[in-house]
C-alpha cells in the first residue's frame, strides 16, 4: 500500500527520466516490428520494393511443403542444440558457482573473453578446425584415432557444434546466477535429515536451480531458432533454416513481403513454443525473462 | 566402553587452514540430558556441533554415538538431527513438506507422513499451517517448523545451533520454556549452542563453557555459576569481577589476600595457598559492598574512586576505578546511592563470597 502511494507521488519525475527509454524502445523495437507486420501483407513490386496492395498470399506461401519442412528442420536443430547445451551447461554453471571466489572470477573471465571478439570471426575459427585436413583432422590422424579426414565442415554436426558453441555461455551464466544464490546450508539440512548426496541434490539443489536452467533453455532455444549465419558458415548450403530462408528472400530474391511474412511466422511460432513451455514447466517467473 | 552415554567426544581436534579451531574436546552426554555449549563467537562451539552432526570431520579424536565411533560416518547415516541457526527451511517446500522431509526420504507412505506431520505441528503449536510457505511465516513460526522438522524422525540427539538467536527478547523467553517442555515431553537429548549465559543457566542440565577450542568448565548451572573454575568462566557466566593479588597468612578458615588496592579475606574452597602465592578471585557485583571511604585506609577492602553510576535491570551499578586502572562493578538494589562520581570508595566482601579461580583454562 505504502509503496503504491510513494510510487504515485514520484510518478511525474520518474516518467520524465524514463521517457528517453520509452522513446528508444518505441522507435527501435516497436517501430520495426510494426513495419515488418505491415510489410507482410503487401505485394511484391515487379523489380524492387513493394506496392501497397493488400494480400494474404505471402502467408499462404509459407504452407508450401518446402517451407514447412524448413520450419520443422529449424525446430529440430534448436531442440537438439538446446538439449546438448543444457546437458553441458548446467553442470558447468552449477560447479562454477561452487568454486572458491578466486577461481570463480577466473572462470568467469575465461567465459567472457570470447565475447570481446565478433562471433563471426570465432565461427571462422571453427572452419579452420573442421575443414578437411584442418586442425581436428590433423590431430585425430596424428593420434591415429582416424585414418582419413572426417570432412566435418559443411555437415549437420558442424552446425550443431557451432550452435552449442555460440549459445552455451548463456546457459552457463543463467545456471550460474541461480546456483550462486543457493544457500549451501539447505543442502546440509537435507543431508542432516537423512538424504544421500544424490537425493539432497535432486530434492534441494536441483529444484532450487531449476529456474536458472529453465531460463537458460529460453535464452538458447529462442536465438537458435533464428540464427542463420552459423548454418551459413558451418553448414554451407546443406543446412537451411528459417533464418537462412528469410535472409535469402530478403537479400537475394528481394521478396520483402514474403521475408516479412516468414519473420512474423517465426515470431509467432517462437512465442507459441515459449507459451507452451511456460505451461509445461509450471515456472511462472523464469528469472524475470518471460 | 561405557554405554550409559549416548554421545562421547574424545580428544577432538580440528583445524581450518592455519586456525586451530578445536583443541582437544572431551564430552560425555547421557540420554535425556540438556547440555549447552556456551561461548562467544569463534570459540568453536558451532564446529563441535557440526562434527557431532557429521557435517565436518575431525582431524583427530573419536565421536562415539551409543558407543560406536561415527567420526567418519556421513550425516545421513547418523541418528542425529540439527536445528540450524538460520533454520535452513527449504524455501520451495511448504510447511508440511518441510516437516515431512525426513520421513519422505525414508520412503514412508503418504498417510503415515501426513499424520506424523500433523502430530509434530500440534506439538509445536502450528496446527493449520501445513500449506504455508516458509516465506509466509514469522521468525518464531519458522523456528517452530525447523524444530518440528528436526524431531519428526525421533533422533537420538537433537543439536540446536543458537536456535533463538534471531528472535526478540520476549519471544526468546517464551521459546526457552517451550523448548524445555518439548525436550521433557519427547525425552530427547539436546545439545544446545548459545552465547547467552542467561539462556544457558535457564535451560541446561549441564553447561560446557568454551573458549579457544577448549572447554573451560563442564558442570551444572549451579557449579558453573557458584564455583567457576577459571577467571574466564567467572566473567562470562554472571560477569564477575576478577581481582588479582597475593595470598597472605591463614586466618582461621580463611586466607588473607592483598594487592596494591587493599586487602581482604577469602575461603580457599579446597585449594591450598601458601603465603605469597598468586591469587585470582572472582567476586560478583551483587556480592560485594561499596561505601564511601574517608581519607586513609581503614578496614579491609579495595580502595578506589567512583567512576560512574548507572541503573539497569532493577539494579544500580556502581563502577569503582581501582588504583591499577581496573574497574570493579558493584550492583545493588535500589535506584540511587549517596555515592557520587569522584568519591573515594571502599569495596569489601564477606570471606565466603569470593571464589578463587584459575587464571586461564590450562
Amino acid at each position: 500500500m505504502e509503496e503504491k502511494k510513494g510510487g504515485r507521488r514520484s510518478f511525474p519525475k520518474a516518467a520524465l527520466t524514463m521517457a528517453p527509454l520509452y522513446l528508444f524502445t518505441l522507435v527501435f523495437v516497436a517501430g520495426p516490428l510494426v513495419y515488418m507486420f505491415v510489410l507482410s501483407f503487401l505485394t511484391r513490386a515487379e523489380s524492387w520494393g513493394v506496392v501497397g496492395e493488400f494480400t494474404l498470399q505471402n502467408y499462404a506461401d509459407i504452407f508450401e511443403p518446402v517451407y514447412l519442412e524448413t520450419f520443422w528442420e529449424s525446430i529440430k536443430l534448436a531442440l537438439l542444440s538446446t538439449v546438448i547445451i543444457a546437458a553441458v551447461g548446467y553442470p558447468f554453471g552449477y560447479f562454477m558457482a561452487k568454486l572458491p571466489p578466486k577461481w570463480k572470477k577466473r572462470a568467469m573471465l575465461l567465459l567472457m573473453i570470447p565475447f570481446w571478439t565478433s562471433s563471426l570471426i570465432r565461427l571462422y575459427g571453427w572452419i579452420i578446425i573442421f575443414r578437411a585436413n584442418g586442425v581436428l583432422d590433423s590431430a585425430l590422424m596424428g593420434l591415429r584415432v582416424t585414418q582419413e579426414p572426417l570432412k566435418l565442415l559443411y555437415t549437420y554436426p558442424a552446425v550443431v557444434v557451432g550452435m552449442v558453441y555460440a549459445l552455451l555461455p548463456f546457459m552457463i551464466f543463467s545456471v550460474y546466477s541461480s546456483a550462486e544464490k543457493l544457500d549451501f546450508s539447505l543442502v546440509e539440512a537435507a543431508r542432516d535429515l537423512g538424504a544421500s548426496p544424490l537425493r539432497a541434490f535432486l530434492t534441494v539443489s536441483f529444484k532450487l536451480t531449476l529456474p536458472g536452467l529453465l531460463s537458460g533453455v529460453v535464452l538458447t532455444f529462442v536465438p537458435s531458432m533464428g540464427l542463420f549465419f552459423i548454418a551459413d558458415i558451418l553448414g554451407g548450403n546443406k543446412v537451411v533454416l528459417v533464418g537462412n530462408l528469410i535472409q535469402e528472400q530478403l537479400m537475394k530474391t528481394h521478396n520483402w513481403p514474403f521475408a516479412a511474412a516468414l519473420s512474423v511466422a517465426l515470431l509467432l511460432l517462437t512465442t507459441l513454443i515459449l507459451f507452451l513451455y511456460r505451461k509445461i514447466s509450471g515456472v511462472k517467473d523464469l528469472e524475470g525473462l518471460v | 566402553m561405557n554405554h550409559d552415554y549416548i554421545l562421547q567426544l574424545e580428544d577432538i581436534h580440528k583445524r581450518f587452514g592455519d586456525t586451530q579451531v578445536l583443541n582437544g574436546i572431551d564430552l560425555q552426554v547421557r540420554q535425556g540430558e540438556f547440555i549447552t555449549l556456551l561461548g562467544s563467537s569463534g570459540c568453536g562451539k558451532t564446529t563441535t556441533l557440526r562434527i557431532i552432526a557429521g557435517l565436518e570431520t575431525p582431524d583427530e579424536g573419536r565421536v562415539l554415538l551409543e558407543g560406536k565411533d561415527m567420526a567418519r560416518t556421513e550425516p545421513n547415516k547418523r541418528d542425529v538431527n540439527t536445528v540450524f541457526q538460520n533454520y535452513a527451511l527449504f524455501p520451495h517446500m511448504n510447511v508440511e513438506q518441510n516437516v515431512g522431509y525426513a520421513l519422505k526420504i525414508r520412503r514412508r507412505n503418504k498417510e503415515e507422513i501426513r499424520s506424523e506431520v500433523k502430530r509434530m505441528l500440534e506439538l509445536v503449536q502450528l496446527e493449520g499451517f501445513e500449506k504455508r510457505m516458509p516465506s509466509e511465516l514469522s521468525g518464531g513460526q519458522r523456528q517452530r517448523v525447523a524444530i518440528a522438522r528436526a524431531v519428526i524422525n525421533q533422533p537420538k540427539l537433537l543439536l540446536l545451533d543458537e536456535p533463538l538467536g534471531a528472535l526478540d527478547l520476549q519471544l526468546r523467553r517464551q521459546m526457552q520454556q517451550e523448548l524445555k517442555r518439548l525436550q521433557k515431553k519427547l525425552g530427547l537429548t539436546f545439545i544446545y549452542i548459545t552465547h547467552d549465559q542467561e539462556e544457558a543457566l535457564n535451560m541446561s542440565d549441564r553447561i560446557a563453557v568454551m573458549k579457544d577450542g577448549r572447554f573451560q568448565q563442564v558442570g551444572t548451572p549451579g557449579e558453573v555459576y557458584d564455583s567457576p573454575r577459571t577467571a574466564y568462566v567467572a566473567q562470562f557466566v554472571g560477569s564477575a569481577n576478577i581481582v588479582r593479588g597475593r595470598a597472605g597468612e591463614r586466618a582461621g578458615e580463611g586466607v588473607s589476600f592483598e594487592n596494591e588496592d587493599g586487602r581482604g579475606e577469602f575461603l580457599p574452597r579446597g585449594k591450598t595457598f601458601a603465603p605469597g602465592d598468586p591469587v585470582v578471585l572472582a567476586i560478583r557485583g551483587e556480592q560485594a559492598q561499596v561505601e564511601r571511604a574517608a581519607g586513609g585506609q581503614q578496614g579491609p577492602g579495595l580502595y578506589g574512586t567512583v567512576k560512574e553510576k548507572s541503573f539497569s535491570g532493577g539494579m544500580l551499578r556502581i563502577c569503582v576505578e581501582l588504583a591499577g586502572g581496573q574497574e570493579f562493578i558493584c550492583s545493588r538494589h535500589g535506584i540511587d546511592s549517596e555515592l557520587v562520581p569522584g568519591d573515594r570508595a571502599r569495596v569489601f566482601w564477606q570471606p565466603e563470597q569470593p571464589c578463587p579461580v584459575e587464571e586461564e583454562g590450562a
